[in-house]
């Protein structure tokens, strides 16, 4: 706890506002750390505001899309209080970003190598040849033989093409990494070697790493600390090992049954062989939230208060213990938090 | 810069093996190039002036000959050789009508560019103005408009009111089909990936948009160039050329006050009516072709993807 945070993000809430005059609220008082050499899983849903987060970090919400109040600190200065042009010359230098489908975000019609060069040029003013000598090491690095940088995107396999979009984020050696589902559209075989190969990197190169899923299974296997979120709000946030195996919240731990788990079917006899169980009905649309707690009109154990109050996040972990284990719901009574 | 050059010739090359096969194509682009050889090479085409009266044995004008050895295709009511004028005619119809066409595409594409990457209140004006542009007869408003600025006196040729005119008044279709192109590419990811790189609007639209829309705008500019010249015909046909330097247009237009029609003198009327056909034709058979061969959706690729992977391989071999 004595580390000073790279990020940190303090109640975050963003809008956007809707064709027919309404706002919808992706996020709400979003608070969380992500401490330097780590990675931070953010989990949920479609549509709880993984990615919404990611965007509003980078400050690249689409137009209809506006922070409304919060704070943004990396490495000390609030990123809410640049300009335009300081949060150009921030981006990608200090935090990149894998995006959704690497697919799309390479441009069908440019070489993978300029692509990647793109970046560099963009930021340092290295000469184009000592750029090109970057290229290549990039690509060798992420594992594509450096002859392939004069190949087009079409060119690629869809993992030479997400380990592409690594090497790109890699290209200005960033602090931060975020990595939005970064595995999906893959083949299994090729999710164990796109992680495999983001934890490589992290060790080699002590990066920090965001990383959206709603794998549960990537999140254990790969993250430190893990933020649950439902319908725009953190549900859950703690270590990923006690997120996983003493998951705190209703949701979570719904969350846990939905999804296979080979570890704990073979570690633990009791839930071998266990049926998954789905949570009925869908994600709150965020133009017309449930008063009260969100997740209570799927919740099992939805009491009156709450659908009246929506619970504030409370300290879930064992007294004395230094790591926080955060959890917002009425049932669970922990101690209370200031700071966060 | 060498790389590039050799790669720019190889995409030609491969450009032309395609273009060669297509008939339509290949005879948009022959009427055209014979146009613009016609009126780059007008004095060696001639075997007059433009102006020159031709006079018979007794030195009067052969006014309303026939096409005959003294003129190829006849004379006019002044006796002056219909040929020559056409040819020379060439040369003003094909400027006015490339000069406005690009100046047309120009400003269709700057509107429709920005319109469609800034969206929201740049968008509402521009296409607004767009609108505008589009209800109001053009005819019309183009006659107002040359009359009313020769009037001025503002010391631009005649010709120049014309190029102008067209050019600011056709890009309305243009700017509309470059913003919905630009409207689809700017939603794609990779703009998204641009900006998280901290480039800026200027960079994104020049490194991403551009080369993606710059397919359309070729074609398109044929395709305008056509519209162009036709209504600098339109125009002139009206009385709005420049008589010190006839166009096609101009020549019709003469033909008409002059009664060529009543007088029979075909000669007269048909050649630049049909040299209006040729050019015009030719823009809109290429303009077409060029639109199918370089709309990206329809390129072969993975040809050309191919022969670069083998460039490669044969590189790295060496």
């Amino acid at each position: 706890m004595t580390i000073q945070p790279l990020l940190s993000v303090r109640h975050l809430t963003t809008e956007f506002q809707l064709p027919n005059h309404q706002v919808a609220r992706a996020l709400e008082n979003v608070s969380f750390d992500v401490r330097p050499g780590q990675t931070l899983g953010l989990v949920g849903e479609s549509g709880c505001g993984k990615t919404t987060t990611l965007m509003s970090v980078m400050r690249l919400l689409p137009a209809s899309g506006r922070i409304t109040e919060g704070n943004i600190y990396f490495k000390g200065t609030d990123l809410l209080t640049l300009n335009e042009r300081e949060m150009r010359a921030f981006r990608w230098k200090e935090i990149a970003i894998i995006f959704q489908g690497s697919m799309n975000a390479l441009n069908p019609v440019i070489k993978v190598g300029d692509q990647i060069s793109e970046a560099i040029l963009l930021h340092n003013q290295m000469e184009r040849e000592a750029a090109e000598q970057r290229v290549g090491e990039l690509l060798e690095l992420v594992g594509i033989q450096r002859l392939r940088r004069n190949q087009y995107p079409f060119q690629y396999s869809g993992g030479m093409r997400q380990r592409a979009m690594i090497a790109m984020a890699l290209a200005c050696s960033p602090a931060l990494l975020f990595a939005d589902e970064p595995t999906t559209a893959l083949d299994v075989m090729i999710q164990a070697q796109v992680l495999e190969l983001l934890k490589q990197i992290q060790r080699n190169l002590g990066l920090t790493i965001v990383l959206v899923t709603h794998d549960l299974g990537v999140i254990a296997e790969m993250c430190d600390e893990v933020v649950v979120m439902y319908g725009g709000k953190v549900t859950e946030y703690g270590p990923a090992d006690l997120i996983y195996n003493q998951p705190q919240h209703p949701y979570t731990q719904r969350l846990l049954k939905a999804f296979p788990d080979l570890n704990r079917a073979t570690e633990a006899s009791d839930s071998a062989g266990q049926d998954l169980v789905t949570i009925p009905g869908s994600p709150p649309r965020l133009n017309a939230l449930p008063p009260g707690c969100r997740f209570n009109p799927r919740c099992q154990e939805s009491m009156e208060i709450c659908t009246q109050v929506a619970p504030d996040l409370v300290d879930m972990a064992a007294p004395g213990s230094e790591a926080r284990h955060l959890a917002a719901c009425h049932l669970l009574k922990g101690m209370e938090i200031e700071d966060l | 810069m060498n790389e590039s050059w050799v790669l720019f010739k190889r995409n030609l090359r491969n450009f032309w093996r395609i273009f060669s096969h297509n008939k339509l194509g290949m005879l948009g682009a022959f009427l055209v190039f014979t146009a613009i050889f016609v009126a780059v090479f007008a004095p060696l085409l001639t075997p007059y002036a433009p102006t020159d009266i031709i006079r018979d044995a007794n030195g009067r004008g052969m006014t309303f000959a026939p096409p005959s050895v003294h003129g190829p295709l006849g004379t006019d009511d002044a006796g002056r050789d219909i040929w020559s004028q056409l040819v020379y005619g060439a040369r003003i119809s094909l400027t006015v009508g490339f000069l406005a066409g690009f100046m047309a595409m120009f400003v269709g594409s700057l509107f429709g560019i920005m319109a469609g990457y800034f969206s929201g209140r740049v968008d509402n004006v521009l296409m607004r103005i767009t609108d505008v542009l589009l209800v109001i007869p053009d005819l019309p408003l183009m006659l107002i408009l040359v009359a009313t600025l020769r009037q001025m006196d503002l010391r631009i040729s005649p010709l120049s009111v014309l190029i102008v005119v067209i050019g600011l008044l056709y890009w309305t279709s243009t700017a509309r089909l470059i913003r919905s192109q630009v409207l689809t590419i700017k939603e794609r990811q990779f703009v998204d990936r641009a900006r998280a790189f901290g480039a800026g609007h200027r960079y994104i639209i020049r490194k991403h948009i551009l080369p993606q829309i710059m397919p359309l705008i070729v074609a398109n500019t044929v395709l305008i160039l056509s519209t162009a010249i036709l209504i600098e015909s339109g125009l002139a046909f009206l009385g709005l050329g420049d008589p010190t330097k006839p166009s096609w247009g101009t020549m019709l237009n003469f033909a008409f006050d002059r009664n060529a029609v009543t007088n029979g003198a075909w000669w007269f009327y048909l050649p630049p009516g049909l040299a209006i056909v040729w050019v015009t034709l030719g823009c809109v058979l290429l303009g077409n072709v060029l639109e199918e061969l370089l709309n990206p959706r329809l390129t072969e690729h993975h040809l050309e993807g191919d022969q670069n992977m083998i460039a490669i391989k044969r590189k790295g071999t060496q």
